[in-house]
């Protein structure tokens, strides 16, 4: 898909668009913002999967999506690094900000967008490839490192951070596709902080993990706030609940409602949100 | 003598028991189906199997015996009426006394004093006199005996006729009076079609082995003439050998490292030309093509792969190699008319869709989530295909290079008409040379003893191309299965 698409529409979009929406283009965070969205659609061919949603996400924060499947919270984590680009038929319009830089100009190298903007997919997708070399994937092809001494360190804090380094210390020349499910998502979370982003897309990192994976990978999550911005698009209103201060409630492709993880589980505003964190629908 | 008729014949009374079945099922379902075990059809199936399955098989026994069965009573009533008077004599005056080796005072033959070829000629003889076709001039008594073979036949023909509807129609009957309701119709008609399978994928095997068979035994016979260590090591390919004693020359060289030489030589210039568009087609088609572009360019490229390979033949002999020549000339260079590049160029051109077509499959195969992890870490396209989707992919590409390169071994047309038949031992791909293929092609083309070196070597060199191209494709299955269980 071309970049013009995205800055056209981005600009004269306040002007033509509807917004049925009582949370659109409200700032949904006080305090400082470090991904702030306004005015997003985003298309499959002729099917809306977004519709006007604008919601901001604070830095060193987790914020967690969730919604009934179908309702487009994946679709519109992936596109906060673009990752929808790849798909032939998907078009985003509207605007989205990385510290107040349009994600979707068309002079941001996505490349680069994306080493800033990493990702942790639902299934665990380690590369056919050894543990070392997997972490070791992005210091190399964004050349970070100058010396194989500095890239043996980046592996190593990489892993620690993902708190796997102690269980593969000895075998880091033996594939990463041979680990459990569980620390093979913590090995793609490695792999992700190794080339040092600002942000962290989770989608539904948990849904193919068993529950002690699961407690470890939310352990995990807590510890990087300190260092990184997360987004994470989960199923669980537990996980939610756990990992995440603030959340946003998706339906059908718009936002429902936005705001302090707390509030949202104990005070929501919308019945929408009520039905579905009470476990009516969805 | 019409065998079709009786299987025609069959097959109705097949088509009727299946209808009678079929309706009694029906009738006896009292329109509600669901109180059968089976479904009317399979009722119908299995009368109509019934019919059909017993009858055929006594046809398949009756069809190769029955002439036998003609033959040999001919040949006892030759026998037992040969001594009559006049007979020995209407023989005599016939040409098949002097094919026979009969002397002109003979009062009588003995059919089992005849050697194994004049036993035939006689056989032959009364097989055409029969159907009025003989060539030896007539003899009252041949013909006598003829017609008796034709009698002969007639009769069994009718008496097979009526056994083998006989056998259909009591198959039905019995069939037909077995349905019922609780009768497991499904599960007996399922079973025969479950051996009929069988016995078709038994064919293929069976095929493949008598093949296998054949080569090899007729290579070693060819290897009790000519040492396998000379076939296998000798540099020297000549295979014309005497035809007759006095003949000057030629006793013929079978060393066939030159052959292999010009295989391998060409195979690799093929590979050269095809492995690198093959795959980078692949990669463009897999990885950049847009959807549309590629719905559109894909099958295109797999047009080529329909080509009839001696289309590609005259392309490369009338085309190409002219043009490698002329390019020559224009630098300097000699190029021979036949050069061992323009058939492996145009070889490699025949080849791009099966490197490109198995490539693009396995490239398309490596899960979308492995991208997506490269893409999601910032890597740019090319990176992620290079280091990520390449390796992934790789030995499945290289199982499909490996089918590729049998392929081009084991190619015919295109070097026939374009490599040339000198058997060069060169690495000079400007020269012509000559492939194991085109050996085998000159060898048996025109008129040739089935039993000398020359003919036999041919076998010899179909043997070790045959196995050549078991081990690559023996391997390249291995590569591409160990690939398949690479993810999950």
């Amino acid at each position: 898909m071309s970049d013009e698409q995205h800055t056209e529409s981005a600009h004269d979009h306040a002007q033509d668009h509807a917004r049925p929406d009582t949370t659109a283009g409200k700032p949904t965070v006080d305090g400082p913002v470090k991904v702030a969205s306004r005015h997003v659609d985003v298309f499959y061919g002729e099917k809306q999967a977004i519709k006007d949603v604008s919601l901001d996400i604070a830095p060193n924060e987790v914020t967690a999506f969730i919604g009934p499947s179908g309702c487009g919270k994946s679709t519109f984590l992936r596109a906060l690094n673009r990752m929808n680009d790849i798909i032939d038929i998907c078009r985003v319009t509207g605007d989205i900000r990385l510290d107040g830089d349009d994600i979707y100009d068309r002079r941001v190298d996505v490349v680069q967008l994306r080493a800033r903007v990493g990702m942790v997919f639902q299934k665990p997708n380690p590369f056919p490839k050894s543990i070392y070399e997997n972490v070791a994937y992005g210091p190399r092809i964004h050349g970070l490192v100058a010396h194989k001494d500095e890239l043996d360190e980046i592996v190593h804090t990489s892993l620690d951070r993902a708190g796997l380094l102690n269980e593969v210390k000895d075998r880091l020349e033996t594939p990463g596709t041979g680990l459990s499910g569980g620390q093979q998502q913590r090995l793609c979370i490695a792999r992700a902080i190794a080339v040092s982003p600002e942000v962290i897309l989770m989608d539904e990192p948990c849904s193919a993990l068993d529950p002690i994976a699961t407690a470890k990978i939310e352990e995990l999550i807590d510890e990087l706030r300190e260092n990184y911005t997360i987004v994470i698009v989960t199923h669980s209103m537990q996980q939610a609940a756990r990992v995440s201060q603030r959340t946003a409630f998706f339906h059908l492709g718009h936002l429902v409602e936005m705001g302090d993880t707390e509030t949202i589980f104990t005070n929501p505003e919308h019945r929408l949100t009520q039905g579905y964190i009470t476990g009516r629908f969805g | 003598m019409d065998t079709l008729l009786v299987i025609a014949a069959i097959l109705v009374l097949a088509a009727v028991g299946f209808a009678f079945g079929r309706r009694r099922a029906v009738v006896q379902s009292a329109g509600v189906p669901a109180r059968l075990h089976s479904l009317p059809g399979y009722h119908g199936h299995f009368v109509a199997l019934w019919a059909a399955v017993p009858a055929l098989v006594l046809l398949a026994i009756w069809v190769p015996l029955e002439p036998v069965l003609a033959m040999n009573a001919a040949l006892d009533y030759f026998q037992a009426h040969v001594s009559e008077p006049g007979n020995m004599e209407s023989i005599r005056q016939s040409k098949l006394a002097l094919l026979l080796g009969i002397p002109q005072d003979a009062t009588t033959l003995r059919l089992d004093e005849l050697g194994a070829d004049q036993y035939a000629l006689m056989q032959t003889e009364i097989r055409n006199t029969a159907v009025g076709t003989a060539t030896t001039g007539h003899s009252a008594f041949i013909q006598e005996v003829a017609d008796y073979y034709a009698r002969y036949r007639t009769t069994s023909y009718l008496i097979m006729f009526a056994a083998a509807v006989g056998v259909a129609g009591a198959g039905a009957g019995f069939a037909w009076s077995r349905v019922a309701p609780e009768m497991r119709a499904r599960n007996r008609v399922e079973a025969a079609v479950k051996w009929f399978m069988i016995l078709c994928s038994t064919v293929a095997i069976l095929t493949t082995v008598g093949i296998v068979l054949s080569l090899l035994f007729e290579a070693l016979r060819f290897f009790s003439r000519i040492p396998v260590t000379e076939f296998l090591f000798g540099l020297h390919w000549s295979p014309q050998t005497a035809i007759r004693e006095d003949q000057v020359g030629s006793t013929g060289a079978f060393g066939a490292v030159p052959l292999f030489a010009g295989t391998m030589l060409i195979s690799f210039i093929a590979m050269c030309v095809a492995v690198p568009i093959g795959l980078l087609s692949a990669i463009y088609m897999a990885e950049y093509a847009h959807s549309k572009v590629r719905a559109v360019v894909k099958p295109l490229l797999e047009i080529l792969a329909g080509i009839p390979t001696v289309v590609y033949g005259f392309f490369a002999a009338l085309t190409v190699a002219p043009f490698f020549r002329d390019l020559g000339d224009a630098v300097g260079l000699d190029v021979s008319s036949e050069s061992a590049l323009a058939a492996g160029v145009v070889m490699g051109i025949m080849i791009i869709p099966f490197v490109s077509s198995l490539s693009d499959d396995v490239i398309t195969a490596v899960p979308q989530s492995m991208r997506e992890g490269s893409y999601g870490l910032g890597a740019t396209k090319s990176e992620t295909v290079r280091r990520v989707i390449l390796p992934a992919a790789l030995p499945g590409i290289v199982g499909g290079v490996l089918l590729a390169v049998s392929r081009a071994i084991g190619e015919t047309m295109i070097v026939v008409m374009a490599a040339g038949l000198g058997a060069n031992l060169t690495a000079n791909p400007l020269e012509a040379v000559t492939t194991v293929t085109v050996q085998i092609v000159t060898l048996l083309v025109g008129d040739q003893e089935f039993d000398s070196s020359k003919t036999l070597a041919a076998f010899a060199l179909g043997l070790v191309l045959f196995v050549m191209t078991l081990l690559l494709n023996i391997v390249a299955l291995h590569v591409v299965r160990k690939y398949r269980e690479q993810y999950e």
